[in-house]
């Protein structure tokens, strides 16, 4: 709450989510999605106080290496086995605001594509130094920034040889509960990315490129780490001026 | 040719995947010393006002099988109708809950479990009186875009009957898919993915 001080609530309803741009529910290529994909058409709901409203984490919950993934699993003195990545970006909505003190947390495959997991059944081998997760908050001007390895790509059961490319999964808070959204990074330039059933459930190809990192040689450690830029668009909100009263009318 | 609007996109949802309880719950995926807890595990203290509840229930596909790897949030009022939430203008929420919580369905029962308070009646958008509920958004492997409900309280049948949200529901036949079967503090709720009893999901 203190970080987000200056900026006065908002409490505009969301702008529709444009389904034709996300994945439909029901994506055969990504052959769980058969069972799991709702059949019946949704209820559509302007937002409700229930729906402009959510969560706030303040930095208080955040530990000294939430977003160094290189350094928060490793043992003193040791760091996780990979290429070293500075992975940064902004929080915006969809009229181009940042989006501040949004709750970012990320999970990752290690340097060889192999999760920490108790059901990954990959041969690649765990890096004792490496979890796997971690998560910050951004900044008044919505700016977020992480440190760890590039994950490798993986095999995964779907059709008999399909592998997931290189990828960095986000779960993005923003300032209302129907703003909530996961998502997933790639890299700029694996042609894996065009071969992989779980990013062809995205109709659009705009809005696969727009999910494909950037290497940022500007911000590129010299000596140390590699830096990709990927920037995380929310859903927008009307503004309140023509809105009904929420209570009392 | 027109001015452009100048909007952004929303970035498109990718499935929150097998592995989402890494990122999400890492304690309860067995990576420990990386977090202290994992967040929205905990909802009330001694100090949250109201009646304490308890939530459980199953995620369940088209074949009735419960999903193991799914994960579920959760966001409600405080036990006056108000939100903790900068959004909220009607007033101060209970300082003692976020009314924000989270949890992993079970690896091998498919179960998810919530300790909270019951909620209070917050507005709809004319400001007529919603009946208490909570808002749900469940992620998991196979799911390409979080999916959101509405959980409404079996034990107020008057309440649930002059809310406009479920009156909006037109088959009334599935009105039932989103009425938690109560048992004194404890409430049943399964989320239904397909089927007959396919649970009202909401584009909000």
């Amino acid at each position: 709450m203190t970080d987000l001080s200056n900026s006065k609530p908002e409490t505009g309803a969301f702008f529709p989510r444009d389904r034709l741009w996300h994945p439909p529910g029901l994506t055969p290529g990504y052959k769980t999605s058969v069972l799991r994909s709702p059949q019946k058409a949704l209820l559509s709901l302007d937002g409700t106080v229930s729906e402009i409203t959510g969560p706030v984490f303040g930095h208080s919950i955040l530990g000294e290496l939430d977003n160094d993934l290189i350094h928060n699993f490793a043992k003193s003195g040791e760091s996780a086995i990979g290429e070293r990545l500075v992975v940064h970006g902004r929080v915006l909505d969809e009229r181009g605001r940042p989006v501040p003190g949004a709750l970012l947390e990320f999970w990752q495959a290690n340097a060889g594509g192999r999760y920490r997991h108790k059901k990954e059944t990959y041969l690649a081998p765990l890096d004792p130094n490496f979890g796997g997760c971690g998560r910050t908050i951004t900044d008044a001007n919505g700016h977020y920034a992480f440190r760890t390895v590039k994950p490798g790509p993986y095999p995964w059961p779907n059709g008999v040889n399909d592998w997931r490319p290189a990828h960095i999964h986000f779960s993005v808070f923003g300032h209302g509960f129907a703003q909530r959204l996961i998502t997933q990074m790639y890299f700029e330039g694996d042609p894996m990315i065009w071969k992989c059933p779980i990013v062809q459930t995205i109709p659009d190809k705009a809005a696969i490129e727009q999910l494909v990192a950037a290497l940022d040689w500007g911000n590129t450690i010299p000596m140390d780490a590699r830096a990709y830029k990927f920037d995380i668009v929310l859903r927008g909100r009307r503004s309140t001026l023509f809105e009904n009263r929420m209570e009392g009318n | 040719m027109v001015q452009s609007l100048g909007f952004l996109k929303e970035s498109a949802s990718q499935t929150a995947g097998p592995y989402v309880h890494i990122g999400l719950t890492p304690n309860f995926a067995s990576i420990g010393g990386v977090y202290e807890t994992d967040l929205g595990a905990t909802m009330v203290n001694d100090k949250t006002l109201g009646r304490r509840i308890t939530i459980s229930g199953r995620v369940l596909d088209g074949t009735g099988t419960p999903l193991r790897d799914a994960l579920i949030e959760i966001w409600q009022a405080d036990a006056s109708g108000l939100y903790n939430s900068p959004s909220e203008l009607r007033g101060s929420a209970d300082p003692n809950f976020a009314g924000w919580g989270r949890c992993p369905t079970h690896g091998e029962t498919g179960e998810y479990r919530f300790e909270t308070i019951k909620p209070g009646r917050a507005p709809f958008r004319d400001g007529r009186l919603m009946a208490p509920h909570i808002s749900f958004w469940i992620v998991a492997r196979g799911i390409n875009l979080g999916l959101n409900t509405r959980m409404y309280f079996g034990d107020e049948e008057t309440a649930n009957a002059e809310d406009p949200v479920l009156a909006r529901i037109e088959h009334r036949i599935r009105v039932p898919t989103l009425i938690a079967a109560a048992n004194g503090d404890t409430y049943r709720f399964d989320i239904h993915l397909q089927g007959e009893k396919e649970t009202v999901f909401f584009d909000i």
